[in-house]
């Protein structure tokens, strides 16, 4: 797992300053270049997945064995694969799969391990303790291997793909969290909150969870992508997304065999992908230039 | 260590599902799955099934496989050093590339060179492992000939040929983080009070950027490597596969191919306990490189 921003990057002040005054936010966002450039790139990929249905002209699992692995023309903007499939379709399907696989995958480890993070960094003692120690033993495993192991012990498919993530993926929410919560505990106006007489919960809830989620929010960006990545790779492996619902993973396994006449079968979902990857990542990047106290 | 197996055992014993019908498939008839189960020791009560599991462990012991019928250690110990050379070659284009490109984008910061290597660090990060290895067989073996498609070869200079590609790819996939730390450490470095003095002395750029600011920047960015290997050696399992390898990541595929899960929980844990025991080298290698966590 990619170590996201690093943990105790300086947080803004409370209520009078709330992360990073919400009323200029906007303006600020409009000003950071690599969020602008984020936000855009995303945004046409959505769209294009969203519009599958209305821009994809033909069915994404629809066969045509009189027509396959044709070059680009009017009919087929992209050309066909070996069974006559237009890419095009498939290229709209697969995204709206894979960019709704990677998002609610990430949904669950999101919400728990911010939750749980911060709790930890809040109250500390032997839940803290207890809770460390597990996230260091599942971060001792290498990312695919676990993903694999898992995905093969559910079972293949998106189902298999939940539960992995699900198992998984909390704990660098948690420990990023963690961080945060410790950074804000230890800050002068939660002890000015708590000595004014607000219940411990009160505390956490409007005190220290706003900033320790704002942090979690810059990190689900990566992870986002990191995510997405690993349900491709899981789709190439044959353990993802089952054929025939197209996914660009098996997009890109299933153009492997004809990759020295036709390498575009793989080539153009490959770009796909980093195309998504990119937009992601910026709007990660820019979240986090946001907010840097300026 | 203990805990990495406790969790293995767990994590994959747990999970909805059953091993003895994963591996015998949906078309089993019951009598078929109970019969393994037994075999299997799956019918014992959980926490027998742990107990057994850690002393076979203890005795360096992973069970037998299924598919191949010898014990799954052997089958291990036949695919580490692919890995393992896999894994070196990777951390060595590591360094190779990031300490270049992370000093030029610091010595050159926001001007072009600086925003090139950041568009190299954003396309690396949203590249998928198995596609960057496609990409380079196509245009590294298929049309300059210049390495294998892929393979392992039978001697040493073939070994290292083969290992070139895979080694990139895995390399690339963690790249762009390193150079990003590297980077920010050296433009926090480059302000400080002593590079200044060493300019002031007389010292010219390229020899203060090596000798004095790579080498402080080095040390959070080692610290980062390490932590990152987990995933660097994750990501080898995929590219294994790609270029036809037979290190660890193969066997775990091929096993999940054919059902055989004491070679899939096996190899599962020998990938944790290599990251637990890379992480202690690190902690160790950066204990020697910075003077100041040196115990007196």
């Amino acid at each position: 797992m990619t170590a996201g921003p690093a943990a105790g990057v300086p947080l803004t002040d409370d209520d009078q300053a709330p992360i990073g005054s919400r009323a200029s936010f906007g303006a600020r966002a409009v000003r950071t270049p690599a969020f602008v450039a984020g936000v855009s790139v995303t945004g046409v990929i959505v769209l294009l997945a969203l519009l599958a249905p209305v821009i994809g002209r033909y069915s994404p699992v629809q066969q045509n064995l009189l027509a396959t692995l044709q070059g680009p023309s009017a009919a087929h903007w992209l050309g066909t694969d070996e069974f006559g499939r237009d890419i095009w379709s498939r290229l709209l399907y697969g995204g709206r799969t894979d960019l709704q696989v990677g998002v609610l995958a990430v949904l669950f480890p999101f919400c728990f391990g911010s939750l749980l993070g911060t709790l930890c960094g809040y109250l500390g003692g032997s839940l803290d303790a207890i809770v460390m120690r597990v996230v260091d033993v599942v971060l001792a495993f290498p990312f695919y291997v676990l993903i694999i192991a898992l995905v093969f012990f559910v079972g293949e498919g998106t189902h298999g793909i939940f539960i992995a993530f699900a198992l998984t993926d909390w704990v660098v929410y948690t420990r990023t969290t963690r961080g945060a919560a410790l950074v804000a505990t230890s800050q002068d106006w939660v002890a000015a909150a708590e000595g004014g007489g607000l219940s411990r919960r009160r505390v956490l809830l409007r005190h220290v969870l706003p900033n320790t989620i704002s942090q979690a929010i810059v990190y689900a960006m990566s992870d986002i992508v990191l995510v997405i990545l690993a349900v491709v790779t899981l789709g190439y492996l044959g353990l993802g997304i089952q054929p025939p619902a197209p996914d660009w993973g098996a997009m890109i396994s299933d153009g492997q065999a004809f990759i020295t006449v036709h390498p575009w079968l793989s080539i153009i979902p490959g770009i796909a992908i980093i195309v998504t990857g990119v937009g992601l990542s910026l709007i990660g990047d820019g979240l986090a230039d946001l907010q840097r106290p300026q | 260590m203990l805990g990495v197996a406790i969790v293995t055992f767990l994590l994959l014993r747990l999970i909805p599902g059953d091993p003895a019908r994963a591996v015998l498939g949906i078309h089993a008839s019951p009598r078929q799955v109970a019969q393994l189960r037994q075999t299997l020791g799956l019918d014992e009560p959980i926490y027998q099934q742990l107990w057994s599991f850690l002393v076979g462990l203890a005795h360096g012991s992973t069970g037998t496989s299924i598919y191949y019928k010898v014990p799954v250690s052997s089958l291990i110990w036949a695919a580490l050093p692919v890995t393992a050379s896999l894994v070196g070659m990777a951390t060595l284009f590591c360094v190779l590339i990031t300490v270049p490109l992370a000093s030029l984008a610091a010595a050159r910061q926001d001007r072009p060179a600086d925003h090139a290597v950041r568009v190299f660090s954003l396309v690396g990060l949203g590249t998928p492992s198995f596609f960057l290895a496609i990409v380079l067989i196509i245009v590294f073996a298929v049309d300059l000939h210049w390495f294998s498609v892929g393979g392992w070869g039978t001697t040493v200079p073939e070994h290292l040929r083969g290992l070139v590609l895979p080694g990139l790819t895995a390399a690339i996939a963690i790249v762009p983080v390193l150079i990003r730390s590297l980077r920010l450490g050296m433009l926090d470095v480059i302000g400080s009070d002593f590079v200044a003095a060493a300019r002031a002395k007389g010292l010219r750029g390229p020899r203060v950027l090596l000798a004095h600011v790579t080498r402080n920047a080095l040390i959070p960015s080692l610290t980062l490597l390490g932590i990152n290997i987990a995933y660097l050696i994750g990501s080898t399992v995929v590219i294994e596969r790609v270029f036809d390898l037979d290190g660890l990541g193969n066997l775990m595929l091929n096993a999940i191919g054919v059902r055989d899960f004491p070679v899939v929980q096996g190899v599962t844990i020998v990938y944790a306990i290599a990251v637990v025991i890379i992480n202690l080298l690190t902690d160790l290698g950066v204990a020697r490189l910075d003077p100041r966590t040196r115990l007196r």
